[in-house]
This record gives C-alpha cells, structure tokens and sequence, in this order.
C-alpha cells in the first residue's frame, strides 16, 4: 500500500489553521469520506465538520476525545472483550452522509429486508423459489442454520425479520455495496443512540450548524414493530426483552432497550411454559407474555427442541411458537436468509420476489461449490478474503494478502474438505474517514451497519446506523469483537418530517407580560443586599475603614 | 423556632429544589435543540425565558441557547437562575446556620464556593449534573439528619411548593409552544420521569398518559399532585388541630388547587392546560405569601427614602 504525503500548498490556508489535525494526511487506495484526494480539500457532505474541525487545535480535539471516553465510562457503555469490560472505543471524527445518497441507501437497505423476509416465509413454506430453480434447493438445505424446527411457525402478522442489520461498505471507487446480512440477532444499536447522545453533549456547536436527522425514535419503533407482531386477538401484548444474562458480551445493549421501550429484561430462567402459553414469573404470580424480542441464539432458545445443555433458554417455547400463543422475533431459522452462500443469489431473490432490479450491489463472491470457482480460489487464495458462510462478526475470516504460508496451505485443505463451507471475495478497500489516533487524524477503514425495523407495513430503516472502524493502522476487519471502535454517523438535512398544522393566529404566543406568573423569592434576601450596599457604601465614605 | 429562622429554612428547600429543577429543564431543551434538526430554536428559547419569568429580548433580537444559558443557568443575581438559586440557598443558610446541621451547611457552602469554576463549562451537561447532584445531596442530608420536627416541615413544604410550581412552569413551556415546544417524552425526561412513565405503562405511551403522569400520579414525587399533596401534609403537621373548623389559609389555596387536578376528568384540564398551570402557579404563590402571612410574619420595616429629603 503505497501512501504519499499531500501536498500542501493545494490548500495552503485550511492546513495553516489545522496544521496539527490533519498534517501529513495520507492517501491510500481506498476511497476517503472526508478527503478528496484529487481536489485536496474535503468532499461536499463533510465541508461543515471539516471547517469546524479547522477550528479546534488538536488539544482540543483530545480534550473532547477525553470527555466522550469518561461519559462512557460513567455511563457504562461497555463491551465486552475478551472478558474485560471496556468502554466502547467512540472516535470523535463522526461520519457523514449526505441526505441524498442516504436517499438511495435506506430504500436499498428495505428492498433487501423486504426480499429476505419473502424468501424466508418461502423457504419454511411452498418453497416456490426452489421449485422454480431460483436458488437450489441443496444450497436451502444444507445451510446449518435451516431449522426443521422452524417450519409451519406462521408469524401472525407476516414478519420474521423484525430487526436487521445490513451491513454496508463503500469500495474505493465510492460505490456503496452489501457485505453482509443480519438477521438473526444483529446488535449494535444501542451504540447508535448513545453515541449520538455523547456526541450532541462534546459537539453542541455542530450540531448547531447541520441539520442532523435524529435517531432517538428507535426504541419507539422496535416497539411498535414487536407489538404489532403481537399473536392475534391479544389486547395490550405484553413484550419482554430475552437476554442471555449480565456475561453477555451485548448485555448493556439489550438492558437498554428493555429500558427505552419501558418492558421487562428477563433471563431464560423468569420464563416458564404452561397450559400452552409463556409466563414469567413476577412478584404478583405469573404474568403472560406474548412477544418475546430475544437476544439469544437459536440454538439456546429452547432445550427440548435445539441444544439440551442450554440454560439461557425456556423448554416448551417452541411448543407455544409454534401454536401461535407466543411470538419470537426475529424468528427462529431466520439463519438461512444470512447464510453467506445465500448472499449470493439475493440479487436474483430480489427480481424474483419482488420484480425489483436490486438497489444496493452484492460484494463479487466466488461459490466454492462450483469446480471451477474453487480452482480459481486455490490458485489466488494469497490475494483474497475467505470467510466461513455461518460465521458472524468476523469469526473464522481469513484475509489472504495478510496469512502466513502454513495458514494458507492448511486454508487449502479445509475448502477442498468442505467447499459448501466457505466463500471467497476478493479484498474490497473499505473506505477511509479520519480517525484520531496516536499520530493525529489518520484514515481508517470503515463499514456501516444500517438497522431496519419491520413492523408487516412498512421498513423503517433508521437514519445513519453503526459505523465501525477499524482502528490498527491498514487493517480491514472491522468488528467489535476484533478489537475495533464505532462512530457516530450522521445523515445530514432531508426533509421536515410532517408535525401538526400551526394555524398563525393561535401560534406561536409567548406568555402575555401581565400573565406571566412571577417566581418570588425571600424578600429578606432583597433586604439583605440593601443591608450589604449600605455598609460596603458606609465604608467607602468612611474612607475604607471599618466602623 | 424563630420566624426569621424558619423563613430561611422554608427558603432553603425552595431554592435549591428551583435549581434542581431548572437544571433538569435546561438539560433537557439545550439537548433536545441540539439533536433535533428541525426544532425552532427562537421561539422554544422565547417560551422558555417567558415561563421562567424573565422579559425576552426584543423580537428582531435572534434568541439562541447561550441567551437562555446566560439568563437561566450562570446569571448570579436572578432568583430564577440557577447559579443565582444556590447562591441565595446559601445566603438563607448562613442565616439559620444555628438550627441546619453542620453538614447541610457545610454542603451548601460548598456548593457556593465550587460555582464559579463549575460555570460555563465546555458541555453545559457537565454543569447541570453537577447541580442535580448538589441537590440530591442536599435532599439526602434533609432525609436522613434531619429530625422529623418544624426545621424539617418547613423546608420540605419549601420544597414541595416549588416543585408544584416548577413542574407547573414545565409543562406550560408545551403548552405554549404547541408544535415548536418540546414533546411530552422531553418533559417527562425533564423531570427524571421517563423511565418511571415507561415501565408505568409499558411503553404504550400517549400524550394524554405522559400528562396525567406528570399532573396527577399519585406516587411519583415529581408529579404535581403528590407535591401539593405532600405541602399540605407539611402544613398539617406545622399547624397541629388548634381550630377546628376552620382550615388556613395556605391549605386551603393548595387544597382547592389540587382537588381541582385530582379529581376533574384529565381531559378538561388538558383542553385549559395553560389556564390550569397558571392557576397552580399562581395558588403556589398565595400558598407561599399566607405561610410568610402566618408563620413569618415581620415588622413592617422602615424604608428610608434619602433623596426625598
């Protein structure tokens, strides 16, 4: 990877005043956010916060880098790695969209989850696309995550995929593409909403001068969403958060949403099942529950149906799924729709099921099933990523340009063993945005993950999303579990959501002079100002003496 | 117990209770112009100077948080300011230092001495948590060294009259501003509610339950009706059964006014909601001027007029 130093006197005034912040900024392959290579000064959607940057010393910056990381702390934004409880590293550069091009994202990112939700009530019913040799049916079936179990469940209102997290990335010709899907359980929007919160307390001036499109309105939404999931003819559904407990690595996230939507967090053990229904157990006896936004693995949900030594989950909850007394969102089996060899037939499950050309491109992925594919992936495999097809967050990858030899030739072996397995595609440059490092601001790659909320009506897909960077210098892999931070991402003006009508002759009024009610105080301490006027002016004529 | 003293205590709970409170209001309208793109910066700052009693600018004269910051939270002088509230907290103290405990006055000296460096600081939350804690301290020290006699009556019923009326004040800022002002959820964080108003009703929140939430729960501290509530029983306990007919006039001000929330239909009073807040307000205030009528009552002092000489 070759960088060079910019040259400074394309823009010799902006890096007088911002000399330390951006000095020496390099470019590399991959495409900047902020910085526009060609032009040297910075691309549209980023001109107000580069111009307000300009205007910190890179003091500053840390000081405001400082305070985000103590809020956190004290907040307990915390995450769990490798066993430690660490705050959840938030860069103080945030990311910017411009409302347009979020305008051609968000419906991308619904498409998407409007096509797997179709494909999903297909694969666990008529299985049409099969049949009409959409996607082989071997390709359905042997996916580790199509649960038997899952089959015949009809969700009431339709909706498998209630929350999901589409991973984004934009490669180095700025073109923005799907990484991945997440439908199972895709986390991380607790860190979009409380990193807007610490970013609007240490950022008030710019959050001034852009219009920033608010996020806060989540919870609101999943909340809707979950009760409209609600098992037909329930009145006032009750919906509980399930988490696996305290050692889980996303517990803040999932008692953070428990919190903002005002329901019950409850571990497998509150639950229990009788009579065909799902109680938890409360101090005034049993209470029902009829939505269950669940934040465990399948495969712990329910010990008589998946793993036997699961505790996280409640036995029977299957059972009661599966008569319509209880909905589990996301769905069980959900899976199959984000297993990475699926990935690749979206784009033609779009045209299939929708009649949509597909809005958002797939990254070019080799299906290792295919004799040739897979000669052609052995033959390059030091130049491309390889990633296991059930693996999340980053689990099992391995980046080709980066192994050792003996990583490599055991690679080899694995894919010829189990070519069903495994994915190939080749190393997409993530795009850059300046993060502060040791160094200054230097670019690091970056992804984003948009959240979309699907409520059977509509795909509500949540302005901006988790945008998370990798923070080692070059590297591409860019979870939280590897060691990686998030920003803030910031879709910038659109249009002014629609509010009640004002009618001018009612509104706006400031309260009318004379009914203003006044706040009233201790009439002594009026008095005891005049005291003390008295005896200071007493002492100035005296000539400064006390008397 | 001396009038004089008990005033000053009266004035104590008053005044730091009208810290706490305007810091809560502040933090809450300073983050939500911030994180909202489309709020209308002018009038909800207008709103909010009106509310709190104090004369807007002139109408040409753009209004920005820093005015409201400057007016509201940093101005020394003004009783309706933050930092002017503790100061005059502490003024009172000073003056019934022998009856506080050592650690009330200790606190709120402390209070006194750290406010210039907490002022204006780079993030006006940092300040506004600061002064919630001070207060919580304040309150925690009441709770739990203070004897259950007058010291305490008197400034708990302090307090609880400027919570009514605070909360009165808050809730006319929605009122008022109608579109442009802040939403109920922001009120109801505001007063340190929302969580309690979630798990409440579980999220199946509406306009109307966040209103009844704030003005008539009876078991949430910061809605209205539990602060009268808990001044009249203040009251009660100041005045002992000595007539028994008749009721003072202090109770029967705050009485009438929360009777008049508690048990009318929550829809009449929504439909008058700037009325009905008013009327709070202003029976707080007449609350406050016949406890000073009965229980502090003064010498009418001499006014020297030196220039009419």
């Amino acid at each position: 990877m070759q960088f060079y130093v910019t040259q400074r006197y394309h823009r010799a005034d902006t890096v007088r005043i911002m000399a330390d912040l951006f000095d020496d900024y390099p470019t590399g392959p991959a495409w900047d956010e902020m910085i526009d290579p060609d032009g040297g000064g910075s691309r549209t959607a980023y001109s107000g916060l580069h111009r307000a940057l300009a205007q910190l010393s890179a003091g500053e910056l840390r000081a405001r880098a400082e305070t985000l990381a103590r809020s956190y702390l004290a907040q307990g934004v915390t995450f769990d790695f490798a066993g430690e409880e660490r705050p959840f590293p938030l860069d103080v550069v945030p990311r910017v969209l411009a409302g347009d091009e979020w305008e051609h994202v968000a419906p991308g990112v619904a498409q998407r989850v409007r096509a797997l939700e179709a494909f999903l009530a297909d694969v666990y019913g008529p299985q049409r696309a099969i049949a009409d040799g959409v996607i082989p049916r071997s390709v359905v079936l042997s996916s580790t995550n199509f649960l038997r179990a899952a089959r015949g469940i009809n969700p009431p209102n339709g909706v498998r995929v209630h929350v999901s997290g589409i991973d984004l990335v934009r490669d180095s010709l700025g073109g923005w593409r799907v990484l991945e899907d997440n439908v199972r359980v895709p986390s991380g929007v607790s860190y979009v909403l409380s990193n807007r919160r610490a970013m609007a307390q240490t950022f008030p001036e710019l959050f001034a001068a852009l219009r920033i499109r608010p996020v806060a309105d989540y919870p609101r939404r999943l909340l809707a969403a979950l009760t409209a999931a609600a098992p037909s003819g329930v009145d006032e559904p009750t919906v509980v958060v399930l988490t696996p407990g305290v050692f889980n690595s996303a517990y803040y996230e999932h008692s953070l949403l428990a919190r903002t939507m005002g329901v019950e967090l409850v571990e497998g053990r509150d639950l229990f099942c009788s009579g065909g229904r799902v109680w938890m157990r409360t101090t005034q006896g049993r209470r029902r529950v009829d939505v269950i936004y669940r934040r465990v693995d399948d495969d712990f949900l329910d010990p008589v149906v998946f793993r036997n030594d699961s505790y996280l989950g409640s036995p029977g909850l299957m059972t009661c799924a599966r008569n319509g007394t209880v909905t589990i969102a996301n769905a069980v089996g959900n899976g199959v729709a984000d297993d990475k060899l699926v990935y690749t037939y979206v784009p033609d499950l779009i045209r299939y099921y929708l009649s949509e050309q597909p809005i958002l491109r797939n990254v070019d992925t080799w299906r290792l099933e295919e004799p040739d594919a897979l000669e052609e992936v052995l033959d390059r495999l030091d130049e491309l990523v390889v990633k296991p097809v059930d693996g999340s967050g980053g689990k099992g990858l391995v980046v080709g340009p980066k192994a050792s030899a003996a990583e490599l030739a055991t690679l080899k072996v694995r894919l010829r063993d189990d070519p069903r397995g495994w994915i190939a595609q080749p190393v997409v440059q993530l795009s850059t945005v300046p993060t502060l490092v040791e160094d200054g601001l230097r670019p690091r790659h970056t992804d984003l993950r948009p959240f979309a909320v699907n409520d059977g009506e509509s795909v509500f897909v949540l302005p901006g999303g988790l945008t998370r960077v990798a923070l080692p210098e070059g590297e591409l892999v860019v979870n939280s579990s590897q060691g990686g931070g998030s920003k803030d991402t910031w879709v910038l003006g659109g249009a002014v959501p629609r509010r009640a009508v004002r009618h001018q002759s009612e509104l706006p009024q400031a309260v009318a002079q004379d009914s203003a009610v006044p706040i009233d105080s201790n009439p002594n301490d009026v008095r005891a100002q005049v005291m003390q006027q008295q005896q200071q002016g007493r002492a100035t004529t005296a000539g400064g003496s006390p008397c | 117990m001396l009038s004089r003293i008990a005033e000053s205590l009266f004035w104590i709970g008053r005044y730091v209770e009208r810290a706490d409170d305007t810091a809560r209001l502040l933090d809450v309208h300073v983050q939500i112009l911030l994180e909202d793109p489309w709020a209308e910066e002018d009038l909800a700052c207008r709103s909010l100077l009106s509310v709190m009693d104090r004369e807007p600018p002139p109408a040409h004269v753009e209004v920005g948080r820093e005015y409201v910051l400057d007016m509201l939270a940093y101005d020394r002088f003004a009783p309706s300011s933050i930092a002017g509230s503790l100061v005059s907290a502490r003024e009172n103290a000073r003056r019934a230092r022998e009856i506080i405990s050592t650690e009330l006055w200790e606190c709120l000296n402390a209070t006194w001495n750290q406010l210039p460096s907490h002022m204006r600081p780079a993030r006006p939350h940092d300040y506004f948590t600061w002064v919630r804690e001070r207060a919580a301290i304040v309150a925690g020290i009441m709770d739990s060294a203070t004897s259950r006699d007058d010291t305490w009556n008197f400034m708990v019923l302090g307090r609880s009259i400027e919570r009514a009326d605070m909360t009165a004040r808050l809730l006319t800022t929605r009122a008022l501003a109608g579109s442009a002002g802040p939403s109920w959820t922001t009120l109801l964080r505001s007063c340190g509610a929302h969580e309690a108003f979630l798990r409440m009703y579980r999220g199946a929140a509406s306009d109307e339950r966040a209103a009844g939430f704030l003005l008539t729960d009876r078991l949430f501290p910061r809605s209205i009706v539990f602060a009268l509530n808990q001044a009249e029983a203040c009251l009660a306990n100041l005045e002992g059964t000595s007539d028994r007919a008749a009721v003072d006039d202090a109770r029967r001000h705050i009485g009438y006014v929360r009777t008049n929330l508690e048990y009318r239909p929550l829809i009449e009073v929504l439909d008058a909601l700037p009325k009905e807040m008013e009327r709070v307000q202003r029976a707080c205030s007449a609350a406050s001027d016949a406890i000073r009528g009965r229980y502090f009552p003064s010498a009418s002092s001499t006014n020297w007029v030196g220039e009419a000489l």
